[in-house]
């Protein structure tokens, strides 16, 4: 499938960051021509997996984000945002909703909400090496164009 | 955001966009006057939120706890609809008044 564009985005893990992405993502997808429904879901799916890397792969402390967004032929975006942090031992347990390690301030729906949202969610991760959260949406778009 | 208070009901209205980053400065204030004033009854409107991730599902549960423990009850108000979807994913619509 032949790739119209695509960027790529080096970040720290800081907080402020969070909203940063989403507009960054939310820009490059608006190229896309989606509807507002659907730039809102790739923003918030995108918001949930850097605040993972954040806050559980980095746990708060230094590191990098990696946000590597395209967007196909076929209308499809796909968004990888990787880390390098401490990994997933159990992926499954991980994307099970409800469930998480964070404390009360946190909800657990961060792999709910992103499958939710997108269309298809892939997550891969190593202990100690970091994880590698893949997004993809089809963007139908205000004419379904695509 | 803006924190009023009416007989027993502190109302805090929240704007802009709840992320993780934003939620913690959110909790920080409406924690501060719930310990102060110890109201009966929370009103979380949310009609001033233009974004939320699940970070603005983590206000509402630590809220509902800290209220609780205080006999205060919680009601959550002003939701976009996208919002109340994520809302619906936790167990919260059983415990807090959603109107």
């Amino acid at each position: 499938m032949n790739k119209l564009n695509y960027f790529k985005l080096v970040i720290p893990a800081k907080s402020a960051n969070e909203g940063f992405s989403r507009a960054a993502v939310a820009a490059f997808t608006a190229l896309a021509d989606p509807t507002v429904e659907e730039l809102s879901d790739v923003k918030t799916a995108v918001s949930e997996a850097v605040t993972n890397c954040i806050v559980h792969a980095y746990k708060e402390k230094e590191g990098l984000i990696y946000i590597d967004a395209c967007f196909f032929e076929n209308g499809c975006v796909r968004i990888k945002i990787r880390d390098r942090g401490c990994g997933i031992t159990d992926v499954k347990k991980a994307r099970e909703a409800l469930f998480t390690t964070a404390g009360d301030e946190r909800s657990g729906l961060g792999f709910t909400v992103m499958e939710s949202f997108s269309d298809k969610l892939t997550v891969r991760s190593k202990p100690g090496a970091g994880t590698t959260v893949t997004i993809t949406k089809y963007i139908k778009g205000k004419n379904d164009a695509h | 955001m803006e924190i009023t208070f009416a007989n027993s009901v502190m109302t805090a209205s929240l704007t802009g966009e709840i992320d993780h980053h934003s939620a913690k400065e959110m909790r920080e204030k409406i924690d501060f006057e719930l310990i102060k004033r110890k109201p009966s009854k929370l009103i979380l409107d949310f009609s001033g939120v233009t974004f939320m991730d699940s970070s603005g599902v983590g206000l509402v549960m630590g809220r509902y706890k800290k209220c609780s423990a205080i006999e205060c009850r919680t009601s959550v108000t002003g939701l976009r609809e996208r919002d109340k979807k994520i809302m619906k994913m936790s167990g919260l619509i059983n415990v807090v008044e959603f109107i």
